[in-house]
């Protein structure tokens, strides 16, 4: 018997939900609108971020250490050293490169014109060097230091003012970054919430008759809850379209010109940000309509 | 039964719409309460209706104290009273079997009583041919009695009516009165707040009069105003 009556409960819920979104469709139109336009720009800005934070986290994983060996050390005594700088915890690549390799991209470097060898004779007077990556870039000046203690090492460079600049101008990106996102987020939720509640005024006179027949305030609350989900659904559904649309095409048409240019096209960190998105659309349209409708539930 | 005991009711706005208001209503009675704009009329079906409480005071009906009810019972106080205001408070988008039907399905009748039940109170205040219409196409009259039909629909114990005729003009009120009378007749409590001196008077019922938020006069069989 109870569960026969909350059965026809839900059918007559949805009844109502399914009546009002045909009947309000102006209302349902703005609303959903709203959405669509304050999720696909937060969507935007999203994008922008995580692309920016992909370059700067390219450009701070390229930054190397170059540690250049004397003159007097061995070949064999200069590859002893390579199990010695991999020991350091924060180094997480060791690349040895001989003075002949040295010379050899050195040549093709400055091209066939200028003959370097003969110009040269037969001495070589690049040294041995090793090129080191570390596993946190911030890492770099300590690393750099350490390296530098060791016997046999004559130089060591990291362009240590390029780095810290870097760093700096990384830190902000993400700092502007997130608030950007905040900002775009808090109108995004006040928007939505603004539609709601004129949604709701404009059918207050439905509750306050819902509230004099006797109703529940969950009979009353549940088809505002149900409909805010399905505009604020919509409303994502379509946000996440054309972001989709026009990222694809966009990353596209960059990556045609500027090749280098570390962009975002990992098909599943996009999916998550798309299906952020339309949880943030449906947790937005619920939360507006529950907030909105508990005004008018106190009759 | 509906009594109250030494009701006050100030509003936060410093009003006081009842000053230590004690009455009692018997099941099956029906009582018009009279008296100027002002006089406390509205917040006592407010306070019958729970949608307002007391500042002081007790307030029981049948039996219940409305006071001591704790929020999530106050549906079910509802579904016994029936309520009609001045301005109808119909659904203009839905038909007036839809807007009686409503009713019946916020207390989650079944589809088959619905069908069997609304237009057995339709035909009850004479609307039977008027189902399929939309309020706005019905004259002021047809509107309130569909607000009665709507009212009427779950069998309350309590019809309350605030200013019904208000908005009526003479013929129509009478017409209205009649419904109330007919509902009245078959052992529904009937209370009628209005400022109809004609009806009131001729009705000969019981009569509350109001002023400044206190009983001036309560007689069974009265008028409107006594004459001084």
């Amino acid at each position: 018997m109870f569960t026969l009556m909350l059965l026809r409960q839900a059918y007559y819920i949805l009844q109502e939900v399914f009546r009002s979104l045909k009947r309000n469709s102006l209302l349902n139109f703005a609303a959903v609108g709203t959405t669509a336009i304050s999720l696909f720009v937060l969507g935007v800005g999203l994008l922008l971020v995580v692309n920016t934070n992909q370059i700067t986290s390219t450009m701070e994983s390229n930054i190397e250490i170059m540690v250049y060996l004397k003159e007097d050390i061995s070949e064999k005594e200069a590859l002893s050293l390579e199990p010695l700088f991999s020991r350091i915890s924060e180094v997480k690549e060791v690349d040895f490169i001989s003075r002949d390799e040295a010379l050899v991209s050195l040549e093709e470097q400055m091209g066939e014109e200028t003959n370097l060898r003969d110009s040269l004779g037969d001495e070589n007077p690049l040294p041995n060097a090793y090129k080191i990556k570390t596993s946190e870039p911030r890492e770099v000046g300590a690393v750099a230091a350490e390296v530098g203690r060791f016997p046999g090492v004559e130089k060591v460079r990291y362009g240590q003012e390029v780095v810290e600049k870097l760093l700096k101008l990384t830190n902000w990106a993400h700092t502007i970054g997130l608030i950007i996102l905040a900002l775009l987020g808090v109108s995004a939720i006040f928007l939505i919430a603004t539609t709601t509640r004129l949604t709701l005024f404009a059918r207050r006179q439905e509750i306050n008759i819902m509230k004099y027949v006797g109703a529940t305030d969950w009979f009353v609350r549940w088809p505002f809850l149900l409909e805010g989900i399905i505009l604020g659904c919509v409303g994502a559904l379509l946000a996440v379209g054309v972001l989709y649309l026009s990222y694809g095409t966009l990353t596209a048409k960059l990556q045609e010109t500027i090749s280098f240019l570390p962009l975002i096209s990992d098909g599943r960190y996009l999916m998550w940000i798309y299906e952020g998105l339309l949880a943030g659309g449906i947790v937005l349209g619920a939360i507006g309509s529950a907030i909105s409708v508990r005004k008018y539930l106190r009759v | 039964m509906i009594s109250f005991f030494n009701v006050s009711k100030v509003y936060p706005n410093g009003v006081k719409a009842l000053q230590g208001l004690s009455l009692q209503i018997k099941n099956g009675e029906f009582v018009f309460i009279v008296g100027p704009s002002g006089a406390g009329k509205t917040t006592m079906i407010k306070l019958i209706f729970r949608e307002e409480l007391p500042t002081k005071g007790q307030i029981y009906i049948g039996g219940r104290s409305v006071v001591r009810m704790r929020p999530r019972e106050v549906p079910n106080l509802r579904r016994r009273i029936g309520m009609v205001f001045q301005d109808f408070r119909l659904l203009p988008d839905r038909t007036v079997f839809e807007n009686v039907a409503f009713a019946m399905k916020v207390i989650c009748a079944s589809r088959s009583e619905i069908n069997e039940r609304v237009p057995e109170v339709l035909k009850l205040v004479g609307l039977e041919k008027r189902m399929d219409n939309y309020p706005p196409q019905l004259s002021g009259g047809e509107q309130q009695r569909t607000a009665i039909a709507r009212a009427l629909v779950n069998r309350p114990s309590i019809m309350i009516a605030d200013e019904p005729t208000g908005n009526l003009d003479i013929d129509t009120s009478w017409e209205i009165m009649d419904c109330f009378k007919e509902i009245n007749e078959q052992g529904t409590t009937v209370i009628i707040a209005t400022h109809a001196k004609e009806i009131v008077d001729s009705m000969r019922q019981r009569v509350i009069a109001l002023n400044h938020g206190e009983v001036v006069r309560d007689e069974h069989r009265g008028v409107y105003a006594n004459a001084t």
